[in-house]
């Protein structure tokens, strides 16, 4: 039961708000071939360390945000809004190895 | 009148025995004291047969004396309910508790069920994984479901109230030994926010029966002084009768607290949610038992239980105590138990190596020792009457003893400590699992950590089995897990721990292996070549003991399971005698009238002659506004919703990025940059979620914003040939005509009375239809009016199941029954849409894959039976081939016998379906074939002709 902290309404139980899977998976192009399509909808990295996750405080504020989680310790390094640029981690001491990021 | 209890000490403990409890066995009339558990008033009373076990009704008594117990579980009856296999070491004695045993025919003392135990070569480990592959399960079903499992689900209604609580401390202090306390005493200094939990009815752990002395005093002085303490602290929350069950993510617990019924204060039981921002762990350890013949003879018990009982509860587990050890611990318990008055009578060690001064004390008081000896087996049939054992010299000898106090070595409680993913490591000397390394803000003390006081002695043996034919030796009591079984296994080439654990179910039961899983481990290293720590552990998840099935589930039970959703007008539905059922979250009517058959026929026919009032309320309803609504909604649709008009209507279908159908409706434009999307009822949450994911993640450069307005206006649709007449007559109503308002058309205004409306001519029946909007609170006078129809018209409430029967006929899709997560727009003959949309749009891509557009997927088609008495079910499957190897091409997703048509017919999803309109197909239901002819899939008015009437 993790502890997130909404960009827009601060620190929440995880009971508030609905998992998107991984983060910027950027839909493909128009051309793109069948094997990049199948790719964009079906793989998706499952790092074992720092991922890049959407959540959405679906009983809050109804926004969607990225979560930069590690998927061993559960540690949640940063968060950050739709459009805004993936943050620099300076202090990832406690990431595990393999780091998606 | 106090009944005698034979094996009360006359002194000593910390029972009060100024008050008797009255208490019943299997009826027998029992005395115990405040501050005892059912067990120390058993064993009081001189009840040593307590239960049978699972699987071969051995009788079996008391084996511990903590919430690790897996023989002693009997049902309870005490205040509130019935409480089925409640471990009786753990149980607070209760005023007018009824304990009784389980698993026995007709009595606990005399089991027919104990035949199984003369057939055991039949019921060898792995029995249920042979018996599934052959001969066959079935034929020994009936059988087993009558002698396996243990007590029985109470009937009838739990009486105690069920409640989820949630909290936060800064600290959260698992377990209350010397190491808790003083962890607590040092958080609660520092002035941190410490919430101490135990899982028992006093707070002090092994202070409670084997005092010490602390810092410089006696240990019941100290812990006088420590608990008021904590007492005093304002920031320090004291919590006793509760366990903590389960550990999980950023440290939060659940913690099963049963204070206040155990306190006799109500009956109330509570589920707690703690989320901790340190975590001690001082949850103690859990004595092993040893490996001999008959080791699970009511009378053998692990040494410090004999302790516990002698000591804390002044009880005599017997007249004479015989001691089987491999550890140093164990003969310190049982040193106390001779001490406290109970006689052991000898001290047979697997060791060669014993601490210099245990030796001595055991010297002093007359207890013969054998070291480096062999137990064998307990001799007795319904209860120990001695001990046989090899020395080390290999000679056999046997002692007289009523009791056989074991003690295999002591491995730490680290079940929370592993749930919060800390690694184990084999600590030899110990032989035990201690912790590795703490995990972040985690700090597991005392014997929690494998530091057992006082500290030093002699390593421990680990246990071994007991060599030939010394009858079988229980690794896992409850579940009947023996040597032999372990062996078995291992013959079988189940050797990892993980499958061993499954085949033989050793660690499954109750106690989740607390008092089994180490000996099948080190059995399973011994007989593989491997040391425990190669062997490895199983995984501890939660919970970490028994909790009640009603405090997980707290108040969410009867009508706060699911609380339903009722229509704005529920009440007026019920008044026409609407029967309800749940669709979705919602309860609609699905009929009215109690004659289900009857009732749908003369409600479709009703609207096809003359007019139906459907509620429709539940019909989800999104309001999409901002100069990009259009934009927005045309990259949603798979049609085309820049050219809708303002004022118009259109129909389209939403499809997830995969290409497959997820909902459809109409979409209305209300003006240029409003529109109203229409869904599915009970969908409309979930694509209003949807919609709003892609607004905010993908389409956020676009102006445009999505409310859901589903439960603000109640919808009440009126159907049939009379319907715009009916409508008409209302005090306001705009002009209906077709000439102004054709089908497909949205407009709104108030009535007379103010009242606002909106209306949409849209048909899901096939005939001349509309849906009339009004606010919610509107519902029931709006129905009420309509329904009262005109002079020349009547009206027929209609419900759910009619409806279906209206729209089967005009062959339209309901998405989820007609389609499947494999269903694209292209299968139920969209093709053209999304030939002639040249815009992307959501799940576009995909249907462009080759797979997506192959000519033998499976198609919608309709069905016509044949045979005009047979019918249908959905669900039937359409087959090719003959009997025994029939082979299904798709199935029927809707059917019914139609009033309107007089035959039975169907719609379905078949392979290569738009290409085999005509043909005669076989439809596979309940066991049977019948031919049916496959058709276009509206069977009622194909022009559609009334519907636009
Ligand atoms: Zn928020």
């Amino acid at each position: 039961m993790l502890t997130i902290p909404c960009p827009f309404c601060g620190e929440r139980d995880e009971a508030e708000f609905r998992y998107g899977g991984e983060a910027l998976q950027e839909i493909p192009q128009a051309g793109a071939s069948d094997a990049e399509w199948a790719d964009y909808l079906f793989n998706r990295d499952n790092p074992k360390g720092l991922v890049h996750e959407r959540w959405c405080h679906s009983y809050g504020c109804n926004q969607w945000f990225q979560v930069v989680r590690d998927t061993v310790t559960h540690r949640i390094h940063a968060v950050y809004r739709v459009g805004e640029a993936r943050p620099v981690l300076d202090d990832v001491d406690g990431a595990s190895a393999d780091t998606g990021g | 009148m106090s009944a005698p209890q034979p094996f009360r000490k006359p002194e000593g403990g910390r029972i009060d025995r100024t008050r008797g409890i009255a208490f019943t066995f299997d009826g027998r009339r029992c005395l115990g004291h405040p501050g005892d558990t059912l067990a120390s008033a058993l064993l009081a009373n001189g009840v040593r047969i307590v239960g049978r076990s699972m699987k071969f009704h051995r009788p079996r008594g008391v084996l511990t004396a903590g919430i690790e117990e897996p023989n002693a579980l009997v049902t309870v009856d005490w205040g509130s309910g019935r409480i089925p296999t409640v471990r009786a070491a753990a149980m607070p004695l209760l005023d007018g508790l009824e304990a009784r045993s389980q698993n026995r025919f007709p009595s606990v003392n005399f089991d027919l069920g104990r035949v199984l135990d003369f057939t055991r070569a039949l019921w060898p480990a792995g029995f249920y994984y042979k018996m599934f592959k052959w001969p066959d399960w079935r034929a020994f079903e009936w059988a087993v479901r009558r002698v396996g499992g243990i007590g029985r689900v109470p009937g009838g209604a739990d009486a105690t109230r069920y409640r989820h609580l949630h909290g936060h401390c800064a600290a959260l202090v698992v377990g209350s030994g010397p190491s808790g306390l003083l962890a607590a005493l040092a958080a609660g200094r520092r002035g941190e926010d410490v919430l101490l939990v135990e899982q028992d009815t006093e707070f002090g752990g092994s202070l409670l029966h084997d005092p010490m002395e602390i810092e410089g005093v006696g240990s019941d002085e100290w812990l006088a002084a420590a608990l008021a303490e904590l007492a005093g602290m304002d920031n320090v929350r004291l919590m006793a009768n509760a366990t903590v069950a389960g550990c999980y993510d950023h440290n939060v617990f659940t913690i099963h607290d049963r204070g206040a019924a155990w306190r006799g204060e109500s009956a109330v039981e509570s589920f707690w949610k703690v989320r901790a921002g340190n975590v001690v762990l001082a949850a103690g350890a859990f004595e092993q038992p040893m490996l001999f013949g008959n080791n699970d003879l009511p009378g053998v018990m692990l040494a410090g239980a004999v302790h516990k009982y002698a000591t804390r509860f002044g009880v005599d587990c017997g007249r004479r105590v015989a001691g089987v050890l491999n550890n140093d611990a164990g003969w310190r318990s049982l040193l106390a138990v001779h001490d406290a008055g109970t006689p052991v009578c000898a001290m047979v060690d697997t060791r060669d190596e014993v601490e210099a001064g245990l030796l001595d004390a055991a010297e002093e008081r007359g207890i013969p020792v054998y070291r480096g000896a062999t137990p064998l087996a307990a001799r007795g049939s319904r209860g120990v009457r001695a001990l046989r054992f090899a020395d080390r010299d290999g000679s056999v000898r046997q002692v007289d003893c009523d009791v056989i106090g074991m003690s295999g070595g002591m491995n730490p409680a680290t079940q929370l400590y592993s749930q919060a993913g800390g690694r184990l490591r084999y600590d030899a000397t110990q032989h035990g699992f201690v912790p590795d390394r703490d995990p972040e803000g985690w700090e597991t003390v005392g014997a929690a950590s494998g530091s057992f006081a006082p500290g030093g002695g002699s390593p421990v043996r680990p246990c071994t089995a007991a060599p030939g034919r010394t009858g079988r030796q229980w690794v896992d009591f409850q579940h009947d897990v023996t040597v032999a079984d372990i062996e078995l296994a291992v013959r079988e080439n189940y050797v990892s721990v993980e499958h061993m654990k499954r085949y033989t179910t050793a660690g499954m039961a109750v106690d989740q292996g607390k008092t089994s899983n180490l000996n099948a481990l080190a059995l399973l290293g011994q007989l593989t070549g491997r040391a425990p720590g190669e062997v490895g552990t199983t995984t501890s998840r939660p919970q970490f003991a028994p909790v009640t099935m009603g405090a997980i589930a707290g108040n969410r039970r009867g009508d706060f399971y699911l609380p339903p959703k009722l229509l704005a007008a529920h009440d007026w539905h019920a008044a026409q005698g609407a029967v309800f059922d749940d669709y979705g979250s919602w309860k609609r009517p699905a009929c009215y009238g109690p004659d289900r058959d009857a009732a749908i026929a003369r409600e479709v026919l009703a609207v096809r002659r003359s007019a139906g009032l459907f509620d429709g309320s539940p019909l989800g309803k999104i309001e999409v506004r901002g100069p990009d609504a259009a934009a927005f909604l045309d990259r949603i649709y798979v049609n085309n919703a820049l050219t809708l008009k303002p004022g118009r209507v259109r129909y389209g279908l939403m499809l997830n990025e995969n290409g497959i159908v997820m909902d459809d409706g109409v979409f209305v434009r209300i003006a240029e940059d409003h529109y109203l999307v229409n869904t599915t009822s009970g969908n409309a949450d979930r694509v209003a979620a949807w919609l709003e994911e892609w607004r905010q993640c993908e389409y956020f450069d676009l102006e445009v914003v999505l409310s859901n307005v589903t439960s603000q206006w109640a919808v009440a649709t009126l159907a049939g040939p009379d319907a715009r007449g009916v409508l008409q007559a209302l005090q306001g109503m705009m002009d209906l005509s077709t000439a102004g308002f054709p089908h497909m058309s949205f407009a709104e205004d108030r009535f007379a009375d103010g009242t606002p409306y909106r209306v949409q001519r849209v048909s899901f029946s096939g005939e001349q239809s509309y849906e009339l909007s009004v606010p919610s609170n509107r519902a029931a006078s709006v129905f009420e009016r309509l329904r009262s129809g005109t002079d020349s018209a009547e009206v027929v409430p209609v419900g759910v199941e009619a409806l279906m029967v209206l729209r089967t006929e005009k062959g339209f899709i309901h998405v989820g029954v007609d389609t499947d997560g494999t269903t694209n727009p292209l299968d139920i003959g969209f093709g053209g849409v999304v030939a002639r949309k040249r815009r992307d749009f959501i799940g576009a891509r995909s249907l462009a894959r080759p797979n997506d557009r192959r000519g033998d997927r499976r198609q919608l088609v309709g069905f016509e039976l044949l045979d005009p008495n047979r019918s249908v079910a959905a669900g039937a499957h359409v087959v090719t081939g003959c009997n025994g190897a029939l082979r299904s091409e798709g199935f029927v997703t809707s059917a019914c016998r139609s009033p309107t048509l007089g035959k039975a017919i169907g719609i379905g999803l078949i392979e290569g379906g738009f290409g085999r309109k005509g043909e005669e197909v076989l439809v596979y239901d309940d066991g049977r074939t019948t031919p049916a002819r496959v058709v276009e899939p509206c069977f009622y008015d194909p022009a559609g002709e009334r519907m636009r009437a």
